[in-house]
């Protein structure tokens, strides 16, 4: 655990105890001891070397780190890692089975989706929460849940594209 | 980025969340839904000794209409469970208008909309509405409860009258004489930038009459601006073309707009009255129930 920070150069401070949590991550529980400055981004791409979640602008903007967090998207920039401590977290490594990639994944290939590909995961992911509580929206709707979500290439056409895409094909899947 | 460092608690009830403020002695800090602090924690304008993390004490999640019509919402109730409460939607019209013009999606769904109020941004979308609401908080400290009125509330950017030791357990909305009417509008560039200019309206309505109005600004002053005193203009009256002309003036009047990138200090001003007068007009033409 200690090699944590090392790459993040910012050894514990002696008066601060570093706390033990457990997180499930993509169904499966990992630990690390962290000191509670750690952010949530920062254990899951530094301790648990899930690099997939990106940090852009680290100021709450881009969504470029956006996970599911119980279910719900957040800017994982914007929390503390000890606040996941039992929590259930789903990261874009969590969207692709061993076999197959999810449609949304299918959907940003199809569709050509990313360019640079540094927002993909975060997009990936408020797509999959939209797409949970709404598998046929709108386009307007799907606007509307990525507007937390910046693409520097302004690629956004073709990523409303790919999560309208993987929407149709999940309904079919359904039928 | 990183936070200075600070220690962390996540105290089960309320008692004990207070004890770690009180014995913080102001170097203490409420984490709710942590979408301003964390930010501020890693600019390190913010640098607390202490974190006190409310999210696990139950029982604060809480929308409530009480059976006077007062309605209630608990300090971990997060942006879109307003945007996506049914009751809100059909009841409280400012709020229901302003809940998705919060932040971004993503923020809202940790955001929470007392931390919103208690932050005191002068571009709060919440405390703007809490004054055209006549709202106040509840706050718990080791002496019990009191209740702050919003008018009483907001010293300044991001300073309040809640003293360190005390937190903001819920905002109340007190209940309309008649029916609830109004409406939010917000200016931005884009989601989730600082607004160009923001206008809460909240109407008391007994048909087409105007029992009672508040307005608030937020974007377009140092503070959020309370414009109450334009419902002056409409109180006893019915929406019609000129009575909305003259509130609309009026709040116009209460702005303080600076220019900058966002636009001149007049167009903002410009901005202010079109939207009021939009709100009120949408207002003037429903069918009152």
């Amino acid at each position: 655990m200690s090699s944590l920070y090392e790459e993040i150069q910012a050894a514990p401070s002696s008066d601060i105890p570093v706390r033990r949590v457990t997180v499930n991550v993509n169904g499966e529980d990992r630990t690390a001891d962290v000191e509670p400055r750690l952010l949530l981004a920062h254990l899951l791409r530094q301790a648990f070397k899930l690099t997939g979640t990106h940090t852009g602008c680290d100021t709450t903007n881009c969504g470029a780190c956006t996970i599911l967090f119980d279910g719900r998207p957040i800017k994982s920039c914007t929390m503390l890692a000890v606040q996941a401590d039992g929590h259930k977290v789903q990261t874009v490594e969590g969207l692709a089975s061993a076999s197959e990639l999810h449609p949304l994944q299918e959907g940003f290939k199809q569709e050509h989706a990313l360019q640079c590909g540094f927002c993909t995961p975060g997009m990936m992911m408020a797509a999959k929460a939209l797409l949970e509580e709404n598998l046929n929206p709108t386009e307007d709707e799907v606007r509307w849940a990525l507007s937390g979500n910046l693409c520097r290439c302004t690629g956004y056409q073709n990523i409303v594209k790919a999560v309208l895409w993987a929407a149709e094909k999940m309904r079919a899947e359904l039928n | 980025m990183y936070p200075s460092r600070f220690k962390y608690e996540s105290p089960k009830t309320l008692e004990e969340a207070i004890k770690l403020l009180d014995a913080g002695k102001g170097e203490a800090k409420v984490l709710a839904g942590g979408q301003s602090l964390v930010p501020m924690l890693k600019l390190r304008f913010a640098f607390p000794d202490q974190i006190v993390d409310i999210n696990n004490i139950p029982g604060l999640d809480y929308i409530r209409f009480d059976a006077d019509g007062s309605l209630h919402i608990g300090a971990l109730v997060r942006h879109e469970h307003l945007e996506k409460s049914v009751e809100i939607s059909k009841r409280q019209p400012t709020i229901a208008a302003a809940a998705p013009l919060v932040a971004d999606p993503i923020v809202r769904t940790r955001g929470t909309f007392v931390g919103s109020v208690c932050h005191a941004d002068p571009q709060g979308d919440w405390a703007a509405t809490m004054i055209a609401l006549n709202g106040h908080l509840v706050v718990q400290g080791p002496k019990g409860k009191r209740n702050i009125a919003m008018k009483d509330f907001v010293l300044g950017p991001y300073a309040t009258t809640l003293n360190y030791n005390e937190i903001a357990i819920e905002a109340v909305i007190p209940a309309p004489k008649g029916v609830a009417r109004g409406g939010y509008l917000k200016l931005e560039r884009r989601v989730g930038d600082f607004a160009t200019a923001s206008v809460a309206v909240a109407l008391d309505m007994n048909g087409d009459t105007v029992l009672g109005a508040g307005f608030a600004l937020a974007g377009v002053g140092g503070k959020t601006i309370d414009a109450n005193d334009a419902a002056s203009a409409l109180v006893g009256q019915k929406l019609t073309e000129a009575t909305i002309a003259k509130a609309a003036a009026l709040v116009a009047a209460k702005a303080e707009p600076r220019t900058d990138h966002r636009g001149s200090a007049e167009y903002k001003r410009h901005i202010v009255e079109t939207f009021v007068k939009r709100i009120l007009t949408a207002n003037s033409t429903q069918k009152v129930a």
